[in-house]
């Protein structure tokens, strides 16, 4: 069977779109796109985001107040009138009245604005610088650097913020630049670690790699690659620092350790507190100012993470209910083969069922349509079909174990003659592990790490049996000596990280087939698998098969394990059954295009390529072709 | 005709973990060579070697001992300036679709990536990339998309473009389609067949598929435990292996065929068996 390209039409990479190929060499292998998807940047999100425009607007009005404090202020902050003290607000010429010293409130607010939010921004920027900088460093080359830089964040974020700024304040003098430089540095950890968390992340993804290979530098690899992923949450934390920094500073104005000469809100608080029996109004404004400046930047931080966090969730490519092309099309059946084998009783029959996903629209998307498939004892019924095909969603529909928000939306399943689809999870949980058994995929994943292999073995099989523990452990080493484990006793006492993933498996078919189930469904057994391995837990399947005359629904993409383990086939495609019948049959005749599709994608032994030969010229030719 | 590259008794170790560790050999002397226009596979089971070999002749791992040559000279321990430079000459494919694009690039910065680092202006980067786009036969609406939009089949397409941006002499394919459906597969190694059919590019292509290694390779290597166990012409290797090792691989991939398939899961058990009673028993 040789590959034939031009006759495949890609079932994945089919869609429908305007875009016309130019030039193509061979149009049947052009391929067309999915419709874009439109981006919109995240101001415009945020705008759109009632919370953010709030904020936003809070915040801008905050800032333009302060820029503008110049214009906007009626009188000299710092002037003092005595003949004007503690004046009640409203008073004419006094917009919120003045202070123990007789200065103009609304002035010393405006302008006390441009020095707290100056102070405060020096902080973040500080703050910023360092541990940005550090982190990607650190986190980018690692070595000694990640080490020292480590050791040094612990140590500062073990320091006493508070402590440290009165102690430079005692060295230094009283001075809100210097006090916020400093606090900056001491705020610089929730950079660093926000920065070397994201760094170390994507340092190795395989795109890091690819520049490195295409020969970037790595000034421009961290500009291009690493930055964009610190920026995001760079922007979030600095609109939380900002909102600590603003409080902070005004709390070092409050306690009288600022400068005194500099109007902030801080030091408002403080002159507010002085006059709070005479004048309690005067503590309002700033506290205000403070509020409001606090609440703008957090719920900004807020509204920028729901934007970002909305945006992450994976695109839905899948075409809907009706889009597919392939509506209500015939099912192919091949007929029973006549052989002397008898057939074994029905043990699960799964009637038109069709699935779906609740969607947060409120509507239900359905990935499997109509699908039948019955399953005899002592018979492998395998279901294959390449990925989104709907394969899996029915072997889980069986068990009720679909993920969150699927459902059977139709038809029935029946097991053993009872209807199932509908039961409910108590009944369900009678019938998992001990009537219907499952092997996953992904053996590692479904052994839980903290616990012994002998220890997730034996606690079905007491329950499910009300044996022993003894008696239980005696149980398992037996069926780990039968799944083919060299040294049942030492895998007994285990941990999974200590064993293969051939191993893993085995325990895992092990615990299967403790209860003696009726009907094992096992999704792509042998996928993560390598090749010798597979081979073995194949057989190994193929042999408990036989001895417990078990059912078994065998989902895989592989016309191989297929052909090595199905009595019957049912090929699947966009959440429908294409064709059906017994494995042999369709084997020797597939007469559906799309399995005889699939049939010719399949790479075999005569596939080989032809030997290098290489002419003067240059160019290279293939062998007898040329 | 000399090679176009030379790995000479390659050894490859890794720092083990923990104060004081063992470093954790991965590579023990392997040997290979590539000719020009020449697809050699390289084929094993996980944890063999196989995707070392591929990331040390890339400069991705670190080489212990050995020799790797391109065109006569040593690259083993290049500088990052002499990398810079053999960029043009050796690229990559990566197995994984979804993580070897980055996701916040447009395709058009991605495939201009490597091209601005070398000063090409915009307007030539844009035509180089509606070729490029050609050449993989994506439409050249294809330019101004991010990466998510495109299905795992594309996006390999994709990096195979941006692979080909600088027209490198060798590009190290590392299981480039073993995340891929069984169609998109067939799809995406006809594509490798013909880009190396014109313009003459060789490949080390590195899969835990025989079938796929078969249908590419002019020579294959087979490792098993950082080693190379067998080694020669791909009909010979994937067809009538010599080394145990490689027997039981072939044997152990079943076929789409129920009859066959019996009879070489007989063919399998004999094997086994006869390994076994000359001591030739592997753990697996």
């Amino acid at each position: 069977m040789s590959i034939n390209t031009n006759a495949l039409p890609d079932p994945v990479e089919e869609a429908t779109d305007s875009l016309e190929p130019r030039d193509v060499p061979d149009p049947a292998v052009a391929i067309a796109l999915a419709p874009p998807i439109p981006k919109i940047n995240l101001f415009k999100r945020l705008l759109k985001n009632p919370m953010g425009l709030f904020a936003m607007s809070l915040l801008a009005i905050i800032v333009l107040t302060a820029v503008l404090a110049p214009l906007l202020a009626p009188a000299d902050p710092n002037l003092a009138s005595l003949q004007n003290v503690r004046v009640d607000p409203g008073t004419k010429g006094f917009l919120l009245g003045t202070d123990g010293a007789g200065r103009d409130v609304w002035a010393r607010l405006l302008t006390a604005g441009r020095f707290s939010l100056a102070g405060a921004l020096l902080a973040v920027v500080v703050a910023a610088a360092i541990g940005i900088v550090g982190g990607l460093i650190a986190g980018y080359y690692g070595g000694w650097f990640d080490n020292l830089s480590s050791w040094v964040v612990s140590l500062i974020m073990a320091l006493p913020g508070i402590v440290i700024l009165l102690a430079a304040r005692a060295v230094v003098g009283p001075g809100l630049w210097t006090s916020m430089a400093i606090f900056g540095v001491l705020l610089s950890p929730a950079f660093f670690r926000l920065t070397y968390t994201a760094v170390s992340g994507v340092r190795n993804e395989l795109y890091v790699d690819a520049a490195r290979v295409a020969g970037l530098s790595d000034a421009s690899i961290i500009g291009k690659h690493i930055l964009t992923v610190v920026r995001a949450p760079v922007i979030i934390q600095s609109a939380q620092v900002f909102s600590i920094a603003v409080a902070i500073q005004s709390g070092l104005d409050f306690l009288g350790l600022g400068d005194l000469a500099i109007p902030t809100w801080g030091g408002m608080l403080n002159d507010g507190f002085q006059n709070i029996y005479l004048k309690a109004i005067l503590i309002l404004w700033p506290s205000l100012a403070i509020g409001l400046t606090a609440i703008g930047s957090v719920l900004l931080a807020n509204a920028m993470r729901d934007e970002l966090e909305r945006s992450g969730q994976p695109v839905k490519r899948r075409a809907k209910k009706g889009e597919t092309g392939i509506e209500r099309e015939e099912i192919i059946t091949h007929p029973e083969p006549i052989t002397g084998k008898e057939l074994g009783e029905v043990l699960l029959v799964v009637d038109n069922v069709s699935i779906g996903y609740h969607q947060s629209d409120g509507s239900i998307k359905h990935v499997v349509d109509d699908v039948n498939l019955t399953v005899r004892r002592g018979e492998v019924h395998g279901l294959i079909g390449e990925s989104g095909s709907g394969k899996t969603q029915t072997a889980f529909s069986v068990m009720q174990l679909l993920p969150q928000g699927g459902e059977v939306t139709g038809g029935s399943i029946t097991f053993e003659g009872e209807q199932i689809a509908q039961a409910t999870e108590a009944q369900m949980m009678k019938l998992r592990g001990t009537k219907i058994a499952y092997i996953p995929q992904e053996p590692m994943s479904n052994l839980d790490p903290s616990f012994t292999i002998g220890s997730q073995l034996t606690e079905p099989i007491m329950l499910g049996q009300k044996l022993s523990k003894a008696e239980a452990k005696a149980k398992a080493i037996a069926l780990l000596t039968r799944v083919g484990i060299p040294n049942p006793e030492r895998t007994y006492a285990a941990y999974p990280h200590q064993v293969s993933g051939g191993m893993a498996q085995r325990v895992l078919i092990a615990g299967a087939v403790s209860m003696e189930p009726d009907l094992l469904i096992a999704d792509e057994p042998t996928t993560a698998l390598d090749v010798t391995v597979q081979a073995e837990v194949l057989d190994l399947l193929r042999e408990l098969q036989a001895e417990y005359n078990m059912g078994m629904i065998l989902v895989t993409h592989n016309f191989g394990v297929v052909a090595d383990l199905c009595d019957r086939v049912s090929v699947m495609r966009n959440g429908r059954i294409v064709e059906t019948g017994n494995a042999a049959s369709i084997f020797a005749d597939p007469r559906h295009e799309y399995t005889r599709m699939l049939f010719d994608a399949i790479l075999d032994e005569t596939s080989v390529r032809e030997d290098y030969t290489r002419t003067a010229s240059g160019a290279v030719a293939e062998g007898s072709q040329k | 005709m000399s090679a176009l590259l030379e790995v000479k008794d390659l050894t490859v170790d890794y720092p083990g973990k923990g104060f004081r560790a063992q470093p954790f050999r991965v590579l023990k002397n392997v040997s290979i060579d590539i000719r020009e226009g020449e697809c050699v596979g390289l084929v094993g089971e996980s944890g063999s070697g196989k995707t070392t070999l591929g990331r040390a002749v890339l400069g991705l791992a670190p080489v212990t001992g050995g020799s790797v040559k391109y065109k006569a000279k040593e690259i083993g321990h290049a500088s990052r300036e002499e990398r810079r430079q053999l960029a043009s000459e050796i690229q990559v494919v990566f197995q994984d679709p979804y993580t070897s694009l980055n996701p916040s690039m447009t395709i058009e910065d991605i495939l201009t990536e490597p091209l601005r680092v070398r000063n090409v202006s915009a307007a030539d980067a844009r035509k180089r990339v509606l070729d490029l786009l050609d050449a993989v036969n994506l439409p050249q609406g294809a330019a101004d998309r991010l990466p998510r939009e495109f299905s795992g089949g594309q996006r390999q397409r994709i990096a195979i473009a941006r692979a080909l941006a600088l027209d490198p002499q060798l590009i190290v394919c590392d299981e480039p389609v073993s995340a891929l459906d069984l169609s998109t597969q067939a799809r995406v190694l006809e594509l490798f067949k013909g880009i190396q059919e014109r313009t003459g590019v060789a490949y080390l292509f590195i899969s835990h598929d025989l079938d796929v290694i078969r249908y590419l390779s002019h020579r294959v290597a087979v490792m098993y435990h950082g080693e190379i166990v067998e080694w020669g012409p791909g009909s010979k290797v994937t067809l009538t292996p010599e080394h145990p090792y490689t027997q039981r691989l072939l044997l152990a991939a079943p076929v789409p065929n129920p009859g066959l398939q019996a009879k070489r899961r007989e063919q399998r058990r004999r094997l086994i068996a006869e390994q076994a009673s000359l001591g030739l028993d592997m753990a697996v």
